[in-house]
């Protein structure tokens, strides 16, 4: 640790514990900021960092344990309050008030006034100089929207900084930045840490954590699991104690249907695709029969890859090639005629139509087909319905309201309406995020059937046991890089895990393990 | 995201755009109606019916500008009329001053209701505000016993009509509202905190500023508007009947709209809102003045047709624009 002893931590958060409505978000979460310290929180999606800094920031108010701040016990009712201590939090996605001006926007819930009148002259100055501290001159009349998203984050900071802020935390704001950009926040991160201000930066890309910070916060389900220095620990370690895997721990990569064998032609070929702000150049192929995987870290790029195929974001640059036609795919209209099918990661807000039957569900990608004169054939619909029903094993009738059932039931309803359509190219994302055990295992069975029975498969999923148990081949992807490709005979979340974190170095033993180090050219 | 930049860069813009434009509508439609009709169209009849029908619209225009920059609605403010203007009335016979708090008092009171269940229940305003639209001209109806209310105080029904530099009194109230309302806007904390709200009610809440306080004020202001409106009105023609301030919540709207402040809120100017809302009177004024010089037969029901279509070829404008800038 590089705390300051002497004079003790800034921050030290011990023992919080928050649920909602039940169910635990943070279970003995602790954090420690030192003074002029730049410290990493990780976690993988659902691990408690958002509750933790909402608690931090009096968004939230803790159920248990104890927050201090400069030795004192503190315990915040509000974001002014929060802000009045000096804890200043700049979110993701820029919370700032668009439409106003610059100025307005350092200035908001403390105008400078003159008789009771805001005094926008002394503003402008005051915002003028907030920025010049970080090196940017702009004019802070015009409204903040319309700069670019990095000035609106300097925008934030410069709010941060003018509000005498000594605790800052920063809430993956690179998420959103060009390259040249996250190094102009880092330099001036770097300065207001020599300054006087700590940080906390929450971040999913590893090399800007080793870059930027001294010590990093590990949670996992609520827990902190690492309070450690940077130093002491490589990527590797660091990986391996956010997944909660052992180092060590290799898991079966042993299938059991065979598949057929592979064709020349891949039904899907992705070559160098590009895509702002995520995705910058991916390659890989799947063949009719294959599920192949792909694996990555939280913001890697992975569910951006699969929008890119399925036409709902536009390409910047590369190609993506379905079942050998030309051109890419340019809206989801396209790609469903070319017989894709994308099973979204969020069930509730993309999928599912809550109040309506599991029918209308199963059936409204279909509809348009099962419509003569703008009449539904119901006949038709409800064999279709009963006949998935069936083959899924989906449990429940089909005029029951699709909220009634169950995560695993509602995924398969869903997984049958994009069968219903009859893809070649079956994109899933996340498919078995949050259902309980024995369904995923079911729709894990099913997806291997449907790849016995010819279909292209392409599995997004964080869940390594998951990757590594259901694809006959994984792709690599690391900040929006294929950097790897590693096949069914070298298949284990320990190489998978090694290429995740490092994009390159592979335990000595497994050296050979990734099929094309650098870039992925499967589909040549 | 960079569309999404480019899109707020340029709603200001278009809306600045549209306030000049609505401006120069207003004059060129005065122009052209005072080289066709002469002196005539000046009469001094005529320019008095014109603004006292532009100082009840205004003063509800005036609030309903301020709830929408927040991103709400207040339908009530029609049937606030009603119920101020026959509290004004009923409270008329103990003096000019005692008829304007109780019509302003009952106003803020209906405002304040509206205001606690949205800012404090966290209900949603277009319902809120239409549940009182409602109960209000109920209450009004109730209170005048469904018969027309007699302004009776004599100071009161001369106050209107009073004139200063040949303009009424009511013309001048308008004038310095709105006036003090544009300082308000651009000088005050409180101004800039309804646009952030409008905004952005969660980063504003974010950013630590409290927003409660604020969302309630723009609809007690909006009742205390509408209760002045309605004892205006009842000063202006000695009474209150029963039909008074049906679908003007709609008229108000329109004018907002047309002045260039945004539906959804975050952007808004005073001063556009009065150019629209006399844009707006100018062409039903000259529609009824083509109606009296038997050029044209078209009765008071067009007026909202009129008023509807004017309405929709605006924010087709609005939409349309917005829409061609984001291609380029």
């Amino acid at each position: 640790m590089t705390d300051v002893t002497h004079e003790g931590p800034l921050l030290e958060m011990r023992g919080v514990t928050k649920s909602f409505r039940g169910a635990r978000a943070l279970d003995d979460a602790t954090m420690t900021v030192g003074r002029n310290q730049i410290r990493a929180l990780i976690g993988q999606n659902g691990a408690g960092k958002s509750t933790l800094i909402k608690i931090l920031t009096g968004v939230y108010r803790r159920d248990g344990g104890e927050v201090r701040l400069d030795g004192n016990a503190v315990d915040f009712r509000s974001t002014a309050d929060a802000q009045k201590a000096g804890v200043v939090t700049i979110y993701q996605e820029v919370n700032l008030v668009p439409k106003l001006s610059v100025a307005e926007n350092i200035f908001l819930g403390r105008f400078p006034r003159r008789r009771g009148f805001v005094d926008w002259a002394t503003m402008r100055s005051g915002a003028r100089d907030a920025l010049a501290k970080l090196s940017l001159d702009i004019d802070v009349t015009r409204p903040l929207g319309s700069y670019r998203v990095a000035t609106q984050q300097m925008t934030a900071i410069a709010r941060a900084v003018s509000l005498e802020a000594r605790l800052l935390v920063l809430d993956e704001p690179t998420s959103s930045l060009a390259e040249r950009e996250v190094e102009t926040l880092f330099g001036v991160m770097r300065s207001l840490r020599d300054s006087g201000v700590s940080m906390v930066f929450v971040s999913h890309r590893m090399d800007e954590l080793y870059e930027i910070c001294e010590d990093v916060t590990v949670l996992r389900d609520g827990r902190t699991v690492a309070e450690e220095s940077l130093a002491t620990l490589n990527q590797y370690e660091l990986v391996s104690k956010m997944l909660g895997r052992a180092a060590e721990q290799v898991a079966s990569g042993a299938r059991t249907s065979a598949r057929p064998k592979q064709q020349a032609e891949p039904v899907l070929a992705v070559s160098g695709a590009a895509s702002a702000p995520r995705l910058r150049d991916a390659s890989l192929a799947v063949y009719a029969g294959q599920v192949q995987g792909v694996a990555g870290l939280l913001g890697s790029g992975r569910s951006e890859l699969l929008r890119s195929v399925f036409g709902a974001d536009p390409l910047d640059a590369g190609e993506i090639k379905v079942n050998g036609r030309t051109g890419s795919l340019r809206t989801p209209g396209e790609a469903i005629a070319a017989r894709v099918a994308f099973l979204t990661e969020d069930r509730r807000a993309e999928g599912i139509v809550p109040h309506l039957s599991v029918r209308d569900n199963l059936t409204l990608a279909l509809l348009p087909k099962l419509t003569k004169r703008g009449i539904v054939d119901r006949k038709r619909q409800r064999q279709i319905v009963t006949d998935y029903i069936a083959r899924l094993g989906i449990k429940a009738q089909a005029d029951q309201p699709i909220v009634e059932l169950s995560g695993g039931n509602q995924q398969k309803v869903l997984l049958a309406r994009w069968l219903a359509t009859e893809p070649a190219v079956l994109l899933l994302d996340e498919p078995t995020r949050g259902i309980d055990v024995s369904a995923k295992a079911e729709i894990l069975a099913l997806v291997d059937k449907l790849a016995a029975d010819g279909m292209g498969v392409l599995l997004v999923s964080s869940e390594l046991e998951e990757v590594v148990s259901a694809c006959d081949d994984v792709t690599v992807l690391r900040d929006g890089v294929s950097v790897a490709r590693v096949s069914l005979d070298r298949l284990s979340e320990e190489s998978l895990m090694a290429v995740m974190a490092s994009g390159e170095a592979v335990p000595p033993s497994e050296a050979s393990s990734p099929d094309v180090p650098q870039k992925d050219k499967a589909d040549d | 995201m960079s569309a999404a930049t480019a899109d707020v860069a340029t709603v200001g813009h278009r809306l600045a755009l549209q306030r000049r434009g609505t401006v120069a509508v207003l004059v060129l439609v005065v122009l052209l109606a005072s080289l066709r009709y002469g002196d005539a169209f000046y009469s001094g009849i005529n320019l008095t019916s014109y603004f006292d029908d532009a100082v009840k619209y205004s003063l509800i225009a005036l609030g309903m500008t301020f709830v929408i920059m927040t991103g709400g609605i207040d339908l009530s403010v029609g049937s606030v009329i009603l119920l101020a203007g026959v509290a004004g009335g009923l409270a008329s016979p103990h003096g000019a001053v005692v008829a304007v708090l109780v019509g302003v008092g009952t106003g803020a009171a209906v405002g304040a209701v509206n205001g606690l269940l949205i800012a404090h229940s966290r209900l949603e305003p277009f319902v809120v505000t239409l549940a009182t639209l409602l109960w209000a001209r109920g209450l009004g109806l109730q209170l005048a016993d469904t018969q027309t209310v007699v302004y009776g105080s004599g100071a009161l029904t001369s106050l209107a009509r009073d004139k200063i530099f040949g303009l009424t009194t009511g013309f001048w109230l308008m004038v310095v509202l709105f006036v003090i309302a544009a300082v308000v806007l651009k000088f005050t904390a409180w101004g800039r905190t309804v646009l952030a709200i409008g905004d952005s009610e969660e980063s504003t809440s974010l950013l630590g500023v409290p927003t409660r306080l604020n969302k309630f004020s723009v609809y007690l202001l909006s009742g205390a508007l509408a209760g002045l409106a309605g004892v205006v009105l009842g000063s202006q023609t000695g009474s209150v009947s029963m039909d008074t301030g049906v679908g003007w919540e709609l008229i108000a709207v329109a004018a907002v709209v047309v002045g260039g402040t945004l539906l959804t809120g975050g952007v808004g100017s005073i001063g556009g809102t009065l150019a629209g809302l006399l844009l707006l009177q100018v062409i039903f004024t000259i529609i009824n003045f083509e109606n009296g010089r038997g050029g044209i037969e078209i009765n008071s029901y067009w007026q909202n047709v009129v008023r509807g279509a004017f309405l929709l070829v605006v924010v087709l404008l609005q939409t349309g624009v917005g829409r061609g800038r984001k291609k380029s």
